[in-house]
């Protein structure tokens, strides 16, 4: 019999929007910044916990593995092992997944799984063209040679790119992931107007959230060594309307694509943490767990439509439990693009897609928009890649104690067309 | 259990041979299957070795012994983990007389000179700590390895003396002589890299290769050190006395002559001796005996054992690791950050986010200034946490309240803390105003109560007062005081009086400095007499520095224990309404310019009607130790050198004096009590001198 496993407690920072140079934080400062004061606020002492699981997507070159370097800045003990899992857009989930089947498996009580990425350090890389030069020039012995292969320096070697550019191109299909909801928009026919109208609400939801509180315990401030302290998420903007997302001209593919900067999640850094524990360490520290999980999946496609991803992984989650859509009471559905989004909400109404591509028959159903990432999302407060995964299953379970819900599906999509899921249930 | 790293510590220390060697006396040598002798020092039941007369002599038996053996090389290195000698044991050093000081030095320089004869490769292994005598034992051999640990020094200076046991020529004759001169003329030390490329040590390893690099020194494949075209031109005098008077340019500037004479008496020996060692090794000897003997050189030693026995009021340990921090304003934000740089975890709370980033952006400029390391850096920041919630107060081990000096938010502060502390938590206020005995008025547990007085900033200064009141446990005391200890401060316990001891001591000094000026002498010539008498900084400038509106604060706060003094000047008043606050505001007293230097006229520019008053420094000091020995009579201190130390740690009363107390003993208390009889007729009550300067006479 497995045991139960607890989502206890979480917090994440504010989410900083990149603004074209290095953020005050690297993807360890981030993971420190929120995890010191969510550890300090718990019950238990830092050597209770038995594995520390990060996932990361753009590591940086002074932080290899950062689960490990992020859980010795943060003073837990030398002796806890330490390890960073990517499977990139659901890395933040990922780290959850694994604690969750550890802890389920008797292998560890308290797990602390999180999410981290500074996608504004990402670096700037050298064109292969430039590597190879490079790569002459320190294996020429003589003079002569060296002269040689001086001489094959071309004017574009010296253009690096952005490292990022290349992480958001799917390597085999060649597309960007716009493009890959540029087609979802295409196959689901979505409008502009409906992504458009999606992404105003996304803001709108997130101001409203910040507004009443509703994320005090959930985002924790960022002080940075010049003084500067960070209390909220800093890409949203209320009061985006059809009309001013409209005006936006199309990033991925110009002039007549769907996809804008407006209705894109936002590039961004931000780390998340979430606390899991086993029933006996719940008992044992007397903690108040926020929900409980009940099961995971992770679904795959093919990458020129991986927008579809959470598609593929919450179904097969209904069909274990013998669930449909409707009896999941809140959904956290992350915000790659707001074409993507729709095209997920009316694969799972398809009643063909459920009866063919599911195995879904009669579970399918329109999840309503009410019960859809409530308090906004990606386009309103952005995706760091590898937390997004973490923060989306850290929100459902707060928001599913505050809306009362019973249970709630988070779940994601993933470049290069895979998708995870996750099914709470109120604890 | 104990961490693997732990475990492991004690293999760390490579020392050959001399390993397993049984200790004789303070030495432990054996040879190796190599030829190679290992020397180590190892004073039995010391943390760190010194070295001393015996070390000398026993070291000049194993030195008669290597001479027959004539082994492949010497390694000479302490089985102290804390580093290879502190340098020589100071205690040997007061109440000699000239002649006593030129026989013993004479003793000592012979020993080194037979290690320097020795024929065998002699190679000093140096980690650590490697300072004053220490780092000559490292000089008088033939090669020294450092490991990159390792930090070199002649701190003499700071006791008012140089290197007296061939530091002076040694270090010329192997180092760049211009660095090995400011290094003594400073008395900073160098870490080991910076020491090899001056020249002081021959290569710096790591630890772990250390047999190696000796394997390699005693094959013959280490270099010493070589005079270069530079060096080679300062063995000639007329570029020496080029090189000596810019030296003595800056010394001039650093402390003046008559005050700290060991900086000039240095570069006079160099000057006159350094193309000669045996004339500069004779002249060495002859200057530190009279250095040692002199006021300035007796009074800095006291110094000295002034902070030891501060220190040693440490009983035990705090027991303390996390330290929660109340209020991120410019007190508490530094005591945070240096407690996090001193290795303990913290929290900083504040109502104000704003305010605590503030502190967090004062503390990376503070740790990187004190160090350096970009890793010890992060590491210290990852340990000050910001706490807008105050979760930290159910960690922590003793909550630091640091709030504004107002009586009510400190107790509902207190009400909502208290509650949630875990056992034996200490809860300390770091007020310098309000009497504890009011703090203490609704505390459920006041036994756990101690006020904890830091001084700004904390960083440089050294005191932290720990003060009691009627329901303190004595537990409480000793805890707070292993704390202040453990934070790398010096602890004086004071009893809760008005303004404790020193700001007690330091009002009247500061309310002298107003009636001088009122009496129209202008505010140059006030703050010149202090400095004259050796005050870090006069006092019309401190009023500047600590801010018009605090000083108004505590001057008027200690109106009751300021007998026949005046109320503080009205325009003092209105420079407070009109913002002008001193040095933070840009003006007060004095203008500011952009860097918060004060805009000071020369005396010579002060028109020749300026009023004067030769009195000056009398009438500014003498109700500074009036008050002094008022808390010695009132018991608000207990020890006179716990006086002295915190007077010179608290507010830097010149050190060379050796402390208010040891000022008056040495000038006469006779003579003190006669001197403000004198000033009371001419100016007033206020100097009428205590009646604990007879229990003073007495003792």
């Amino acid at each position: 019999m497995a045991r139960a496993v607890y989502l206890v407690d979480g917090a994440r920072t504010p989410f900083l929007k990149a603004r074209g140079k290095p953020g005050p934080f690297t993807p360890v400062d981030l993971a420190v910044q929120c995890g010191r004061p969510l550890l300090m606020r718990q019950s238990f002492d830092k050597d209770a916990i038995d594995l520390v699981i990060l996932g990361c997507v753009n590591v940086i070159a002074d932080e290899m593995n950062p689960a490990r370097v992020a859980l010795l800045r943060l003073g837990i003990p030398e002796r806890i092992p330490a390890f960073t899992v990517q499977i990139n857009c659901g890395s933040g989930m990922q780290s959850i997944d694994t604690a969750f089947r550890t802890i389920e498996g008797g292998h560890a009580d308290i797990v602390l799984a999180g999410g981290t990425d500074a996608l504004s350090h990402s670096p700037l890389v050298l064109r292969r063209g430039a590597v190879d030069w490079f790569a002459r020039l320190n294996g020429a012995r003589s003079t002569a040679d060296r002269l040689k292969a001086l001489t094959g320096l071309r004017p574009d070697f010296l253009k690096p790119m952005l490292g990022l550019e290349r992480g958001l191109t799917d390597p085999i299909t060649e597309l960007n992931m716009g493009q890959t909801a540029e087609i979802l928009a295409h196959l689901f026919d979505i409008s502009r107007e409906a992504a458009d109208a999606y992404a105003a609400a996304s803001h709108d939801r997130l101001d409203r959230a910040t507004k009443e509180g509703w994320l005090k315990d959930e985002m924790l401030p960022a002080f940075s060594r010049d003084g500067e302290v960070f209390e909220r998420d800093d890409g949203v903007r209320p009061g985006s309307s059809v009309e001013s997302l409209g005006k936006l001209k199309p990033v991925f593919e110009k002039p007549y694509g769907k996809v804008t900067a407006g209705n894109a999640s936002q590039i961004t850094d931000g780390a998340s943490w979430v606390i899991l524990a086993s029933e006996e360490a719940v008992e044992r520290h007397g903690m108040t767990p926020l929900a409980r999980i009940v099961d995971s999946h992770w679904g795959a496609l093919d990458p020129s439509i991986m927008g579809l991803g959470p598609v593929l992984a919450s179904a097969p989650i209904l069909k274990r439990q013998a669930m449909s859509v409707a009896d999941v009471g809140l959904w956290e559905l992350n915000e790659a693009f707001a074409a993507q989004v729709l095209a997920c909400l009316a694969a799972l109404a398809d009643e063909t897609i459920c009866r063919d591509v599911l195995d879904l028959e009669g579970l399918g159903g329109v999840i309503r928009h009410e019960d859809l990432n409530v308090d906004g999302g990606a386009i309103s407060l952005g995706h760091p890649v590898g937390t997004s995964g973490n923060r989306i299953t850290l929100h459902l379970a707060n928001a599913m104690r505050r809306l009362g819900r019973k249970r709630g599906i988070a779940t994601e999509c993933i470049g290069g067309g895979q998708g995870g899921a996750m099914l709470l249930e109120a604890a | 259990m104990k961490t693997m790293l732990n475990a492991l510590k004690d293999r760390r220390l490579e020392l050959g041979a001399a390993a397993d060697a049984a200790p004789q006396g303070n030495w432990r040598s054996a040879r190796d299957a190599d030829g190679v002798v290992w020397l180590v020092l190892d004073r039995p039941d010391k943390s760190v070795n010194v070295i001393d007369r015996a070390v000398l002599e026993e070291l000049n038996a194993h030195l008669e012994r290597l001479e027959a053996e004539r082994p492949r090389a010497v390694v000479i290195r302490s089985g102290k983990s804390a580093g290879f000698a502190a340098g020589a044991d100071i205690r040997q050093f007061t109440g000699a007389s000239i002649e006593d000081m030129q026989r013993l030095l004479t003793e000592g320089h012979a020993v080194f000179d037979r290690l320097e004869r020795l024929s065998s490769l002699t190679i000093a292994v140096i980690h650590g700590h490697c300072l004053g005598g220490g780092l000559e034992l490292a000089l008088a051999c033939k090669r020294r390895i450092a490991t990159a640990d390792a930090t070199l020094g002649f701190p003499e200076v700071m006791l008012g003396l140089h290197p007296g046991l061939g530091g002076t020529f040694r270090s010329i004759a192997v180092a760049d002589p211009v660095e090995a001169m400011t290094m003594m003329l400073t008395g900073r030390s160098l870490p080991a890299r910076k020491a090899k490329s001056i020249g002081l040590v021959d290569a710096v390893v790591e630890e772990r290769h250390v047999a190696a690099a000796v394997r390699a020194a005693a094959a013959g494949q280490l270099a010493g050190a070589k005079a270069d075209l530079k060096d080679r031109a300062l063995s000639l005098r007329p570029a020496r006395s080029f090189a000596a008077s810019r030296m003595r340019k800056t010394a001039a500037e650093k402390a003046p002559k008559e005050h700290y004479p060991a900086p000039y008496a240095l570069i006079d020996l160099w000057e006159a001796h350094g193309g000669d060692r045996k004339a500069m090794q004779a002249a060495e000897i002859d200057s530190f005996a009279r250095l040692i003997t002199s006021d300035t050189a007796q009074s800095l030693i006291r110094v000295f054992f002034l902070r030891e026995a501060m220190k040693g009021q440490k009983q035990g340990k705090s027991a303390i690791r996390h330290v929660h921090v109340v209020g991120a304003g410019a007190m508490g934000g530094d005591i945070a950050a240096w407690a996090a740089k001193e290795g303990f975890d913290v929290t900083l709370a504040d109502v104000a986010n704003a305010s605590i980033g503030k502190a967090v952006k004062a503390a990376t400029k503070m740790l990187q200034a004190t160090l350096k390391d970009p890793v010890k850096v992060r590491d210290a920041l990852d340990r000050l946490v910001p706490d807008p919630q105050g979760h930290g107060v159910r960690h922590a081990d003793i909550v630091i309240e640091a709030v504004p000096e107002k009586l009510e938010l400190k107790r509902s502060i207190y009400a909502a803390i208290e509650p949630r502390l875990k056992e034996g938590a200490l809860l300390a206020t770091n007020t310098s105003a309000i009497p504890l005995d009011e703090l203490v008025a609704g505390l459920r547990d006041p036994s756990r109560f101690v006020g904890l007085h830091f001084f700004n900033p904390v960083s440089r200064m050294q005191l932290v007062e720990i003060v009691s009141h009627a329901a303190i446990h004595a537990e409480t005391r000793r805890r707070a005081i292993a704390f202040a200890t453990e934070l790398s401060r010096l602890p004086a316990a004071v009893a809760s009086a008005p303004g404790f001891l020193v700001n007690r001591s330091l009002t009247p000094y500061i309310a002298e400095a107003l009636i001088l000026a009122d009496e129209g002498i202008p505010k140059e010539r006030i703050d010149h007499a202090a400095e004259a008498f050796g005050m870090p900084m006069g006092p019309i400038e401190l009023i500047d520095q600590v801010g018009i509106d605090v000083a108004l604060d505590v001057v008027d706060g200690l109106r009751p224990v300021m007998h026949g003094f005046p109320q503080a000047p009205e325009w003092l008043r209105q420079k407070r309404a009109d913002g002008k606050l001193g040095r933070k505001s840009g003006e007060g007293l004095y203008r500011y310019d952009s860097e918060g230097k004060p805009a000071k006229q020369s005396l010579d520019a002060l028109p020749d009607s300026a009023p004067n008053d030769p009195d000056i420094a009398d009438r500014l000091i003498l109700p500074m130790l009036n008050a002094v020995v008022a808390c010695l009579r009132e018991g608000v201190v207990e020890e006179e050198d716990i006086a002295d130390g915190a007077m010179i740690f608290g507010t830097g009363f010149a050190p060379f004096r050796g402390g208010p107390i040891h000022y008056a003993r040495r000038r006469g208390i006779a003579e003190i009590v006669a001197r403000m009889e004198a000033l009371a007729e001419r100016h007033g009550e206020r100097f009428k001198p205590d009646a604990g300067w007879s229990d003073l006479e007495a003792r």
